[in-house]
C-alpha cells in the first residue's frame, strides 16, 4: 500500500494560477470586441501578435534560466501581459511596436527580475511606457471612434505601410485637453458628446467594466482595487467639475475615457506588483486614481494609467510597511 | 454588514474573526449512524507520550497481567497524565513502536495482548465530587489520565489547576468541530449530551467561571438541540457559531464567543478563559462519576475507501489497521490515510500506528478524493491567502521570508502567531504548501532560540564550574595548610613528649594565631565586600575556612586541657597511648590527603608522599594496637566488653555503608540503563559486586553478633594475670609468653583484615562512583541542552551525595586502620614507626660497620678487625631482630602491605 505522504492541509480549493489567468483573459474579450468594433482589426492584430511574441520570449528565457518551460507557460501570466499591452496599443501600431513593447515587458520587466511573482513593476505597463517614451508619435496615433478601417487597411497599418491619413483621429481625452476651459469649443466637438462620456471610448470602457465585474464575481480580483481606483479618479473629478465645469471634465467622462476601466480592473489589480494587504491595495489604487486625474488634468500626457500604475508600484513596499494588518493577539501591542 | 445581521438574528451574541475558509464538509457520510463499538484488536499499542508533556513512566513490566482500567504508567512531573490498560490482558512488551507523529519516529509504547475477558479493575465512582474537593478532583483527573481529546492532548488536570489569583471569566466548551469529515463530537453530543453536561458541571465546580459557553457550529442542528435540552435550566449557554473553518481553533473560538484576543505569546487562561473540548468534558464525567479512566474515545472513521464510515468507540492503542478493517476498508482504493482532519491532520506512513487520546478522526481517502498536491507554482501575490488567514497575517510575505531563510523578518511579521490552520494553503492558487514553509521556519527559529539559550546556559555553567574548581582548589589549599600546621604541632609535641604543658602552650599559641589570622581574614573580606571587590566571596570563603581551623584548634586545646590534668596524676599510660594514637592517625590522615592531593596534582613526589603516608599509617596502627592491648590489659572493667562492642559497631557501620554504596550503585546503574549509557552494564556489574560485599559483611556481622556474648565473657579472665604496665614485650618472642593476646589477636586481626578490605572496597567504590558522577556532571554540563537543567541539578546532587559517601567510607576506613595500628602498638609495645626506625637504624649501623670493616680490612690490625667483625655480626643480628619485629607486627595486625 503506497500511501500519499503530504503535509497538511490535505485538501485544497480547486483553483490554480493558470485558471486565474485564463479568466482574466476571458474577461478582456468584451473590451477587445468593442475595440475592434470601434477601431478596426488592428487591435486584434496587436493582441495576437503580442501574445505570440510573449510566449516566444517567455519560453526562450525560461529555457535560458533552466526552468521547465511547459509548466511555467501554463501559468498564463505571459499571455495576460501580452493581451493587456496589446489592448493598450493604438490600433494603428505597426508590428514592431508590439514586438518591442512585449519583448521588453517579458524579458526585462519580468524574467530578468526572476520571473512571475518577482517583478516589482507591472510588465505590461513597463512595455507601454517604454514605447510611449521612445515612439511618442506612433503611440498616440488613434483612429476616430466608429471609423474603423477595413481589415485590409488595418493589416496594412500593422505591416508598417501607411495607407492614408484618413484613419487618424484624436481621442476624447486629447480633445478635452486641447479645448479645456473653452466651454463653447468643447460643446462643438461631437466626440465628447457620448451618452456617458466621449463617443466610442465610453463603450470600450463599459465593456471593460463588464469584464471587470465578471472578474469580481468570480472572485479573481477583490473589490478594493477597482473601487479605490475609480474613486480616486472620480472624486477629484467630481469636485473639480463642480468648481469649474468648463476647465475640468466630469467624473463620468474621466471614468469612461481612455484606459480608466482597463486600468481599474485589469492593470492595477495585477497582484504581483500591487501592495500586499487589502488596506494597502485600497490606498495604492486610490492614489493611482488620483494620480491619473492629476496627470490627465495638469500633466503633459493625455492619459496616465501607465505612469500612475508604475509610480505606485514603486510605492508598494512603502505602503505595505504602513498598512500591515494587525495580527491576532497583537491588540495595541505594535508600535 | 453580514456580521451585524447575523448578530441580530442570533439569540446570543457571537462575534466574528477575520479570514476563514469554507471547505466542503463531507460530514454527512459519518454522522448518520450511532456510535458503534470499535474492534478488540490482537494487540493494543499504548504510547507513553499520548498527551502533551512528559511521557508517563511504565509501572508494569512485560509479562504482567493487567485488568481493564488498571494503571500501567504513572504521570511524571507536573505536565503529564497516567495511562491505563484499555482492556484486560497481558503486557507483552514495552518498547519502541511506530506512532502517529510527523517525524515518523518510533516512541516507547506498552503493548498489551487482550485476553478478551474485559475484566475490570475495581472502579471507584465518586458519588459526591464536592466531598473530594478541588484538589482531590484534580488528582483524580491526573490519575485517570484525562487529557484534551480535541487538540494537542494537554493534560486536563493541569488546565483546570488555577493559580492563586487566577479568575476564570469564561469557561468555553469547544464543540465546534470545524474540520471537514469529523463528526465524533457531533455524535457524542447527540447521544450523550447529559454526560457531557455532567462533565461541564465538574469543570464549573473546579474553575468557578462567571460564564460557561458552549460553542457549536450551525451545521450540527441535532447536536445543538440535544445539548440545549440537556442544558435547559442551567447557567450553561449554548452559542451557535456560523460554519467557517477554523472557528474551532482555540483562539478563534475565544474571539467568536467573547470578542477577546489572546495576546500573542500568552495562553487563554491569562485573559480569563479556559477552553475544554466537549469530548474531554465527557471523559471527565466518566472518570469522576463512573470511576473509569480514559481508555477509549470516539473516533470518526470516514473517507471514500471505507465501506462503513461512522463513529467508533475505540480503545486507545487500537492499531489504525484494525480500526480500518473494522470499518471495511478497501485497501485497493486507499490512497491517503489521514489522522485528524483534512486541514490539520497528519498523513500516516504506517497503518500500524495506534489510536491515541487525541485521535478524533481517521480518513481513509482514495487518491481522487484527497489527491497528491499539484506542483508548486510561483506566488503571484494574489493575496487570497491573506484574506483567508484567521490570524490576520500576511502568508505570502511569511512564505517569502521563510523561503529566503529570513527568519528575523518572518518573526517580525508575526510568524509565531500562525496557528498552522492551513487556510492559506487551502486557497493558494499556486498550490504552495505554505504551512510546510511556516513549520520549517518556526522550527528553525525555535532551534536558533534554543541554540542561543544553550550557549547562554553553557556560559553560565562554565562560570559556575570555574567557581567550583576555584573553591575546590582553595579547600585543598586550606587542607594543606591545616596539615602543615598539624604536622608542626605534632613535631612540637614530639619534641616535648613528656611535657603536656609544652603541648598545651603550643596549642594555645596555635589557637591564638589561628584566630587572629581568622580575624584578619574576616576584616579583609569585609573590606573587600564593602568595596565590592571581585574576590570578596573568595576572601569570605577563606575566612570561613580559617574560622573552622581555629575552632578545630580550640577544640583540640580544650581536649588537651581536659586530658592533661587527668593524665598527669594517674600517669595513665592509656591516656598517653590514646594521645599518641590520635596524633599518629591525624598525621597519617594528613599525609594521605597530602599524597592524594599530590597525586591529583600529579606532583612528582606523589609516590614519596604516599609512602610517607603509609609509614605513618603503620605507625598509627601500631599505636592503636598498643592502646587496645593496654585497654584489654587494664584492670578497668568495661574495657574488655567495649572492644567487641566497638567491633560490632564498626561492622554495623561497614554493613550500612556497604549496603548504601550498593544502593547508590544500583541507582546509578538504573539511571544509566534508562539513559542507555554504554557503561550501564559495567555499573550494574559493580552494583552486583557491591551487593555481594554487603551480603558478606552482613553475614560477618551476624556471626560477630552470635559470637559476641561469648566474647564478652571470654576476656574476663584475661586481665587477671596482667598488670597495667604488663604490656607484652616488644619482641615477637614474647608471643609465647603471653598466651591470651595471641589467641585473641589473630582472630581479631583476621576480622579486621576482612573489615578493612570491605571498607576499602566500599570506599573505592564510592570514590570511583563519585569520580564518575563528577565526570558525568562535567560532561553533561558541557553538552547539556536547555531543558536539561533539572537533570544537571540531579546529577550535581548525586555527585554531592556520592562525595559524602566516599568521605564517610574513608573516615570509617581510616578509623579502622588507626585501630589496627593501635593494636600493633599495643601488641609490640612500640610504635611501628619506632620499630621501623629501629630497623632502619640497625640496618644503617650494620652497613656502616660493614663498610668500616671493609675499609680497614687491609690496614687495621687483627684485633681491631676481630672487634669490628664481632660488632658487625652483632649489628646484623640486631637488624634482623628489628626487621622481624617490624614484619611480625605488621602481619599480625592484618595490615596488608600497602597499608603500612
Ligand atoms: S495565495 Fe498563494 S499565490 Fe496567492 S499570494 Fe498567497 S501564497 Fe501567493
Ligand atoms: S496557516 Fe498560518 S498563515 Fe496560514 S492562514 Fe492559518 S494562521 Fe494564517
Amino acid at each position: 500500500m503506497s500511501l500519499i505522504n503530504a503535509p497538511s492541509p490535505h485538501t485544497r480549493e480547486r483553483t490554480d494560477t493558470g485558471a486565474v489567468m485564463r479568466r482574466v483573459i476571458l474577461a478582456t474579450l468584451p473590451g477587445l470586441a468593442v475595440l475592434v468594433w470601434q477601431f478596426g482589426a488592428g487591435v486584434l492584430f496587436n493582441v495576437l501578435w503580442a501574445a505570440a511574441v510573449a510566449l516566444a520570449c517567455e519560453a526562450l528565457f525560461l529555457r535560458a534560466r533552466g526552468k521547465p518551460v511547459g509548466f511555467y507557460l501554463r501559468d498564463g501570466s505571459a499571455l495576460v501581459t501580452a493581451v493587456l499591452l496589446g489592448l493598450a496599443l493604438p490600433p494603428t501600431a505597426p508590428w514592431w511596436l508590439p514586438l518591442i513593447g512585449v519583448a521588453f515587458a517579458i524579458v526585462v520587466a519580468k524574467q530578468l527580475y526572476g520571473g512571475l511573482g518577482m517583478n516589482p513593476f507591472n510588465p505590461a505597463m513597463v512595455g507601454y511606457v517604454l514605447l510611449l517614451i521612445s515612439f511618442p508619435v506612433a503611440m498616440t496615433q488613434w483612429i476616430a471612434p466608429g471609423q474603423a478601417p477595413a481589415p485590409a487597411d488595418s493589416l496594412a497599418l500593422f505591416l508598417g505601410q501607411t495607407p492614408a491619413d484618413a484613419f487618424s483621429g484624436a481621442t476624447p481625452l486629447d480633445t478635452f485637453r486641447t479645448w479645456a476651459g473653452d466651454a463653447g469649443a468643447l460643446a462643438e466637438h461631437g466626440i465628447l458628446q457620448g451618452v456617458l462620456a466621449g463617443r466610442g471610448w465610453q463603450w470600450v470602457n463599459l465593456a471593460f467594466l463588464v469584464g471587470g465585474l465578471y472578474l469580481l464575481a468570480r472572485r479573481v480580483i477583490g473589490w478594493h482595487i477597482p473601487v479605490a481606483f475609480l474613486a480616486g479618479l472620480g472624486v477629484p473629478a467630481l469636485i473639480a467639475h463642480q468648481i469649474d465645469a468648463a476647465r475640468f471634465a466630469g467624473p463620468l467622462f474621466h471614468l469612461f475615457s481612455g484606459g480608466a476601466m482597463l486600468g481599474a480592473f485589469f492593470i492595477a489589480t495585477d497582484p504581483v506588483s500591487a501592495a500586499t494587504s487589502r488596506l494597502g491595495r485600497f490606498i495604492q489604487a486610490l492614489l493611482i486614481g488620483v494620480l491619473i486625474w492629476v496627470i490627465r488634468t495638469f500633466g503633459g500626457y493625455p492619459d496616465a494609467v501607465a505612469f500612475a500604475v508604475l509610480l505606485l508600484n514603486l510605492a508598494a513596499p512603502f505602503i505595505d510597511y504602513y498598512t500591515r494588518p494587525r495580527a491576532y493577539g497583537h491588540k495595541g501591542a505594535r508600535s | 454588514m453580514l456580521g451585524l445581521f447575523r448578530k441580530a438574528r442570533q439569540p446570543t451574541l457571537v462575534f466574528d474573526f477575520p479570514g476563514g475558509v469554507h471547505p466542503p464538509e463531507h460530514k454527512d457520510r459519518s454522522n448518520g449512524t450511532p456510535i458503534q463499538p470499535g474492534p478488540l484488536p490482537a494487540q493494543l499499542v499504548l504510547p507513553l507520550n499520548m498527551h502533551l508533556g512528559a511521557p508517563a513512566k511504565p509501572c508494569v513490566g512485560a509479562g504482567d497481567r493487567v485488568l481493564k482500567g488498571e494503571k500501567i504508567a504513572e504521570p511524571v512531573g507536573a505536565v503529564s497524565a497516567a495511562l491505563h490498560a484499555p482492556t484486560s490482558g497481558t503486557v507483552v512488551a514495552i518498547g519502541p513502536r511506530p506512532i502517529q507523529h510527523p517525524s515518523g519516529l518510533d516512541a516507547l509504547c506498552i503493548v498489551i495482548e487482550p485476553d478478551g475477558e474485559e475484566r475490570w479493575v475495581e472502579r471507584r465512582p465518586v458519588a459526591d465530587p464536592a466531598a473530594l474537593g478541588p484538589d482531590g478532583l484534580v488528582a483524580l483527573l491526573r490519575d485517570a489520565g484525562v487529557a484534551g481529546l480535541g487538540g494537542a492532548g494537554f493534560p486536563t488536570a493541569v488546565k483546570v489547576t488555577l493559580g492563586d489569583h487566577q479568575r476564570v471569566a469564561q469557561l468555553i466548551i469547544n464543540a465546534v468541530e470545524c474540520e471537514p469529515y469529523i463528526t465524533a463530537d457531533d455524535r457524542l453530543m447527540r447521544e450523550r449530551a447529559d454526560e457531557i453536561v455532567a462533565g461541564i458541571r465538574l469543570l464549573q465546580y473546579l474553575l468557578n467561571p462567571q460564564d460557561t459557553l458552549i460553542g457549536i457550529e450551525d451545521n450540527k442542528p441535532e447536536a445543538i438541540a440535544a445539548i440545549r435540552s440537556a442544558c435547559a435550566g442551567s447557567d450553561i449557554q449554548v452559542r451557535v457559531v456560523p460554519t467557517k473553518y477554523p472557528s474551532g481553533g482555540e483562539k478563534q473560538l475565544i474571539q467568536l464567543l467573547t470578542g477577546k484576543e489572546v495576546p500573542s505569546g500568552a495562553i487563554p487562561a491569562q485573559c480569563g478563559v479556559v477552553c475544554q473540548n466537549v469530548g474531554t468534558a465527557w471523559a471527565i464525567k466518566r472518570a469522576v462519576h463512573d470511576g473509569e479512566p480514559l481508555i477509549r474515545r470516539v473516533t470518526t472513521v470516514t473517507g471514500d475507501a471505507v465501506a462503513r464510515p461512522g463513529n467508533y468507540e475505540t480503545l486507545l492503542g487500537t492499531p489504525v489497521r484494525d480500526l480500518l478493517r473494522h470499518a471495511g476498508v478497501d485497501g485497493e482504493r486507499l490512497g491517503r490515510l489521514v489522522m485528524g482532519g483534512p486541514m490539520m491532520g497528519f498523513t500516516l506512513h504506517d497503518p500500524a500506528v495506534p489510536v491515541v487520546k487525541t485521535s478524533n478522526c481517521l480518513i481513509a481517502a482514495t487518491a481522487e478524493e484527497l489527491p497528491e498536491p499539484p506542483p508548486e507554482q510561483a506566488c503571484i501575490r494574489c493575496g487570497a491567502c491573506a484574506e483567508s488567514c484567521p490570524a490576520s497575517l500576511l502568508p505570502q510575505q511569511l512564505y517569502w521570508y521563510a523561503k529566503s531563510d529570513d527568519f528575523e523578518r518572518a518573526q517580525r511579521h508575526d510568524l509565531m502567531d500562525c496557528i498552522e490552520c492551513g487556510a492559506c494553503a487551502y486557497v493558494c492558487p499556486s498550490h504552495i504548501p505554505l504551512v510546510q514553509y511556516y513549520r520549517y521556519a518556526k522550527g528553525e527559529i525555535r532551534h536558533q532560540a534554543a541554540e542561543q539559550l544553550k550557549a547562554d546556559r553553557a556560559r553560565e555553567r562554565f562560570e559556575a564550574r570555574q567557581a567550583r574548581l576555584e573553591k575546590e582548589r582553595e579547600e585543598k589549599e586550606a587542607r594543606r595548610r591545616a596539615r602543615l600546621e598539624a604536622n608542626r604541632q605534632k613535631q612540637a609535641a614530639a619534641q616535648a613528649p613528656a611535657g603536656d604543658d609544652n603541648r598545651l602552650a603550643d596549642l594555645k599559641k596555635a589557637v591564638g594565631k589561628a584566630s587572629s589570622t581568622y580575624k584578619a581574614a574576616v576584616k579583609a573580606a569585609k573590606t573587600a565586600e564593602a568595596q565590592e571587590a571581585d574576590n570578596a566571596a573568595e576572601l569570605r570563603a577563606r575566612a570561613d575556612q580559617l574560622k573552622a581551623e581555629a575552632d578545630r584548634l580550640k577544640a583540640e586545646l580544650r581536649d588537651a586541657k581536659a586530658g592533661a590534668p587527668a593524665a598527669a596524676p594517674t600517669a595513665d599510660p592509656l591516656a598517653d597511648l590514646k594521645k599518641a594514637v590520635t596524633e599518629a592517625s591525624s598525621a597519617y590522615k594528613a599525609a594521605v590527603r597530602d599524597a592524594k592531593a599530590a597525586e591529583a596534582e600529579e606532583a612528582g613526589d606523589a609516590a614519596e608522599r604516599r609512602a610517607e603516608a603509609d609509614r605513618l599509617k603503620a605507625e598509627a596502627d601500631r599505636l592503636k594496637a598498643e592502646l587496645r592491648e593496654a585497654k584489654a590489659n587494664a584492670p578497668a572493667a568495661g574495657a574488655p566488653a567495649a572492644a567487641p562492642t566497638d567491633q560490632l559497631a564498626d561492622l554495623k557501620k561497614a554493613v550500612g555503608e556497604a549496603s548504601s554504596a550498593y544502593k547508590v550503585a544500583v541507582k546509578a546503574a538504573k539511571a544509566a540503563e534508562a539513559e542507555g549509557t554504554d557503561n550501564a552494564h559495567e555499573l550494574r556489574a559493580k552494583a552486583d559486586t557491591l551487593k555481594a560485599e554487603a551480603d558478606r559483611l552482613k553475614a560477618e556481622l551476624r556471626d560477630a553478633k552470635a559470637a559476641n556474648p561469648g566474647a564478652a565473657v571470654k576476656p574476663a579472665p584475661a586481665p587477671a594475670g596482667k598488670t597495667p604496665d604488663g604490656t607484652p614485650a616488644a619482641t615477637p618472642a614474647t608471643e609465647e609468653a603471653s598466651p591470651t593476646p595471641p589467641t585473641a589477636d589473630p582472630e581479631a586481626a583476621a576480622k579486621r583484615q576482612k573489615r578493612l578490605k570491605a571498607l576499602k572496597t566500599a570506599y573505592n567504590m564510592a570514590h570511583k562512583q563519585y569520580k564518575e558522577a563528577h565526570a558525568a556532571l562535567e560532561r553533561a554540563e558541557r553538552d547539556a541542552g536547555d531543558d536539561d537543567q533539572e537533570r544537571l541539578d540531579a546529577l550535581a546532587a548525586k555527585v554531592d551525595k556520592l562525595k559524602a559517601k566516599a568521605n564517610h567510607c574513608r573516615d570509617a576506613l581510616n578509623a579502622l586502620v588507626e585501630e589496627a595500628k593501635a593494636d600493633i602498638r599495643a601488641h609490640t609495645g612500640k610504635n611501628l614507626k619506632t620499630l621501623k626506625l629501629e630497623a632502619a637504624r640497625a640496618e644503617s649501623a650494620l652497613r656502616q660497620k660493614a663498610d668500616e670493616l671493609a675499609r680497614l680490612r687491609d690496614t687495621a690490625d687483627a684485633d681491631t678487625l676481630e672487634t669490628l667483625d664481632a660488632e658487625v655480626r652483632a649489628l646484623d643480628e640486631e637488624a634482623q631482630v628489628a626487621r622481624r619485629a617490624l614484619k611480625q607486627a605488621v602481619e599480625e595486625q592484618g595490615l596488608v602491605e600497602d597499608d603500612q
